[in-house]
């Protein structure tokens, strides 16, 4: 198929549909509402379900019961609205059915403001809703990849019955590229042995996250962690670019990944030995290759559009024996090119230590912005 | 051994021979059965799927011989939404107590509700939170006493109890809305044609249907069974009038 | 290759449109390109802009701070990006909408009457194609052609009748622009 010039969101929802979707639930929140307001659209023309529901709590209650019949399904949201989602995430999760969300993420917290962030990570890849659950984060940097991880998040769901959710900042949502979409793939619906979808010439089915008992929770919560360990063994993502001969290291997802790109390559020109590290998914983490990586690079950067999340699972993999560096931008501000190569440049030229936090060299450094 | 001569009672064939949690004198078993009898005449167990709630009711998946999910508190209509809405063709229904519909859930109930939702509710006012041991609930009568409102019910500072079937009857997506009693032996049979009429509206795909119950809780009411079935009648009823609050046209002309 | 293009000027100009006719134009003629706007509050009434960015290879950031291309459509657009410009970029300013003249002598600034042009040719909504024309004298690795085919090919079918204006549109910007740049002592 040829390219088309597709807007991020849109292309999501597009993705979706093709993918198979089955049912979609929302409530329009900037900036993902664009998804929302395509599906509804899109999907009543093709026979299938779409509800604007009532709020985000609704949306995803509605995902559950649609998740539970063995659907594709699948919720979008941004940032606030995703908050309001974790008791159903939580529930989910604890019911092991597979399920999938689109957070489009924006400035916080609170009400914040409509403009890109990455400031959810912690919350997608490791907090979240109450109880101990894994679950697959994907983080696309561009529209393709966007699509691409679209159909794939729902094959990971349902391969692992567990919460596969898909985390883009607003510029990834709002940006046009040129990209290509899979063709459409057929619906099948009843293809699952724990869907409760009428007992029709079968015993009943019960789905529910209760386990009264703490022993019998504890047996289920370490089928999630065993369940975990296989996702962590088989499902990792990430993108390299220039890290063959790298002796500084940028680790960055989605826009502050693809932001470092061009900051790498500024950085090259000038002759340094500098790569990119993208994590595709980063839940499972990439934890082993940047600890491969450890091994040839004189310091990492690591770049964020937050206060220093993904900061934390660097460091683990690094384990203190080279110096980890930050640059990020919170609040809903984008960091240009330029201002990420001084930051290469600086650790190229510096000697820096493995025993100061970066957090607070970075917190220095942006002193001047007022 | 010889067949007795005249069976009065027996197991609906949707129920499972799992004994009940429920309290002695509770009327949420007889809430049940009356479910799993029309589920039985009407020929659709093998195609329901139940959606259980948080409160007293957690655990009526044991009970019913039908797929079931538990919803997180309060939720129930909209993961009965997402069920129905990609499965048209099955009977979903609702169990939800007054907690969890008419304080935490409301705001899903009302808006299924007004969408219309093929769904049917069975719903089940006894005055408090029940699971969590007599808590006020948005149904607590003025006066009432419970564990959080030890003094009684005071409207002043703890507002008004909520008539939920007068309310939701004032929406257009609601095909059959009733309030019945389960206090004596003529308002259960009154009630069991309620609860097939609600589905019955479902099945037709004639819109939201509900069935409120007046209930008892005999343990967290602090009174044996007897009195508490009187309590129904004499407190209850006065505060929650039984009868037809919204019963749709096409709905009329379906004989029971 | 990378060139990056900043488009702006008041919401209803139609400046993320001119943005997108470029991206358009880009991809067909088998470039890698980004097109990114402002979004959200601003986009009622106040200013708009839109950042389009064309290379030869993947593309990293949409979105950049100081850019050798960039269209001014209005006056705030003008004294904002006039100061952004790369040295040596290329400023396309809609003379129609400004009261002054240029500040930078290091950049080239490029007047174009867009409004009078597009008033001439019968509709004021021609505005952004006359930048767009003036913007390609600028931009060498988008022709004129490319252009007309991407509007061909991606206009709404119910639009397809305007064509004929567009085109003429952004050629009268692109001679205008063209004779401007050889005022320019080499």
């Amino acid at each position: 198929m040829a390219k088309e010039l597709w807007k991020g969101n849109e292309a999501i929802a597009e993705a979706a549909v093709r993918a198979g979707l089955q049912a979609y639930f929302g409530y329009p929140i900037t900036p993902q509402t664009e998804i929302l307001e395509y599906l509804s659209r899109r999907m009543p023309e093709l026979g299938r379900a779409f509800v604007q529901a009532e709020s985000e709590l609704g949306a995803i209650n509605m995902v559950y019961g649609a998740a539970c019949t063995g659907a594709r399904v699948m919720s979008s949201s941004s940032s606030p609205g995703v908050s309001l989602m974790l008791e159903g995430l939580s529930y989910i999760a604890g019911t092991e059915v597979p399920a999938v969300l689109v957070n489009v993420m924006r400035g916080g917290p609170g009400l914040g403001n409509i403009a890109p962030s990455q400031a959810d990570y912690n919350q997608a890849v490791h907090g979240g809703g109450h109880g101990d659950y894994p679950r697959i984060v994907l983080a696309p940097a561009s529209v393709q990849e966007a699509i691409d991880l679209m159909s794939l998040s729902f094959d990971l769901a349902e391969k692992y019955r567990m919460i596969a959710m898909m985390i883009l900042d607003g510029s990834v949502g709002q940006m046009m590229e040129p990209a290509e979409m899979p063709e459409m793939k057929p619906l099948t619906p009843h293809k699952f042995d724990w869907a409760t979808d009428g007992a029709i010439q079968r015993e009943r089915r019960i789905l529910s996250s209760i386990y009264i008992e703490p022993a019998a929770e504890e047996v289920a919560n370490l089928r999630l962690a065993n369940r975990w360990k296989e996702v962590q063994a088989n499902e990792v993502r990430y993108k390299e670019y220039f890290l063959d001969d790298a002796e500084i290291v940028v680790v960055g997802f989605g826009t502050a990944g693809r932001v470092s790109l061009s900051a790498v390559r500024a950085a090259r020109a000038q002759g340094i030995k500098v790569g990119l590290l993208r994590p595709i998914t980063v839940s499972p983490f990439p934890y082993e290759v940047i600890d491969q990586l450890t091994g040839q690079a004189k310091a990492f950067l690591v770049t964020e559009m937050n206060m220093g999340q993904m900061l934390s699972d660097v460091r683990l993999a690094v384990r203190g024996r080279v110096p980890v560096e930050f640059h990020g931008r919170p609040g809903g501000v984008v960091p240009f090119p330029d201002e990420i190569l001084r930051e290469i440049q600086r650790v190229n030229g510096a000697d820096l230590s493995v025993h100061t936090d970066p957090i607070d060299g970075w917190l220095t450094r942006m002193a001047e912005v007022k | 051994m010889a067949a007795p001569e005249s069976l009065v009672y027996e197991r609906p064939e949707s129920f499972t021979e799992t004994p009940t949690h429920y309290c002695p004198g509770c009327t949420h078993g007889v809430a049940h059965r009356l479910v799993a009898e029309v589920l039985e005449e009407m020929g659709v167990t093998n195609r329901t799927i139940g959606v259980a709630p948080v409160g007293c009711a957690v655990f009526a998946y044991n009970y019913f011989d039908t797929d079931f999910v538990e919803a997180p508190h309060g939720r129930a209509p909209a993961m009965a939404t997402g069920i129905k809405r990609v499965l048209p063709d099955r009977v979903v229904f609702t169990y939800q107590g007054d907690g969890d519909l008419a304080s935490i859930g409301m705001g899903e109930i009302v808006h299924a509700a007004a969408r219309g939702e093929n769904l049917t509710v069975i719903f089940i006012n006894n005055a408090n939170f029940g699971m969590t041991g007599g808590q006020m609930a948005p149904t607590t009568l003025p006066g009432m006493k419970t564990s959080s409102s030890p003094n009684g019910r005071d409207v002043e500072s703890q507002g008004y109890p909520i008539r939920v079937s007068e309310m939701l009857s004032t929406l257009d997506g609601v095909g059959y809305c009733v309030r019945r009693s389960l206090h004596d032996p003529k308002n259960i049979r009154l009630a069991k044609k309620a609860i097939r009429t609600a589905f019955e509206t479902q099945v037709r795909g004639l819109g939201f249907s509900m069935v409120e119950l007046l209930s008892t809780c005999p343990t967290n009411w602090g009174m044996t069974p007897v009195n508490s079935l009187k309590f129904v009648e004499e407190h209850m009823i006065p505060a929650y009038p039984l009868g037809d609050y919204k019963v749709s046209e096409a709905i009329k002309l379906v004989k029971i | 290759m990378q060139k990056e293009i900043i488009i702006a000027g008041f919401g209803g100009q139609g400046v993320l449109f001119a943005g997108q006719v470029l991206a358009y134009a880009a991809m067909d003629t088998g470039k890698a390109v980004t097109w990114i706007p402002s979004y959200g509050p601003e986009m009622r009434g106040g200013t708009a802009n839109c950042t389009v960015v064309v290379a030869d290879e993947e593309i990293g950031s949409p979105l950049v701070q100081h850019p050798p291309l960039a269209v001014a459509l209005n006056l705030p657009s003008f004294d904002k990006y006039e100061g952004a410009l790369t040295p040596g970029g290329t400023l396309i300013v809609n003379q129609s909408m400004v009261d002054r003249g240029a500040k930078r002598a290091d950049i080239h600034t490029i007047f174009v009457p867009c409004n009078e042009i597009a008033e001439e040719l019968g509709d004021k909504k021609l505005t952004n194609m006359v930048a767009v024309g003036a913007l390609l004298s600028s931009l060498t690795e988008i022709g004129l052609k490319d252009l007309e085919k991407a509007l061909e090919g991606h206009l709404p079918a119910r639009h397809k009748h305007l064509l004929p204006k567009n085109f003429e549109a952004l050629r009268r910007g692109y001679e205008h622009a063209q004779k401007e740049l050889d005022k320019v002592p080499a």
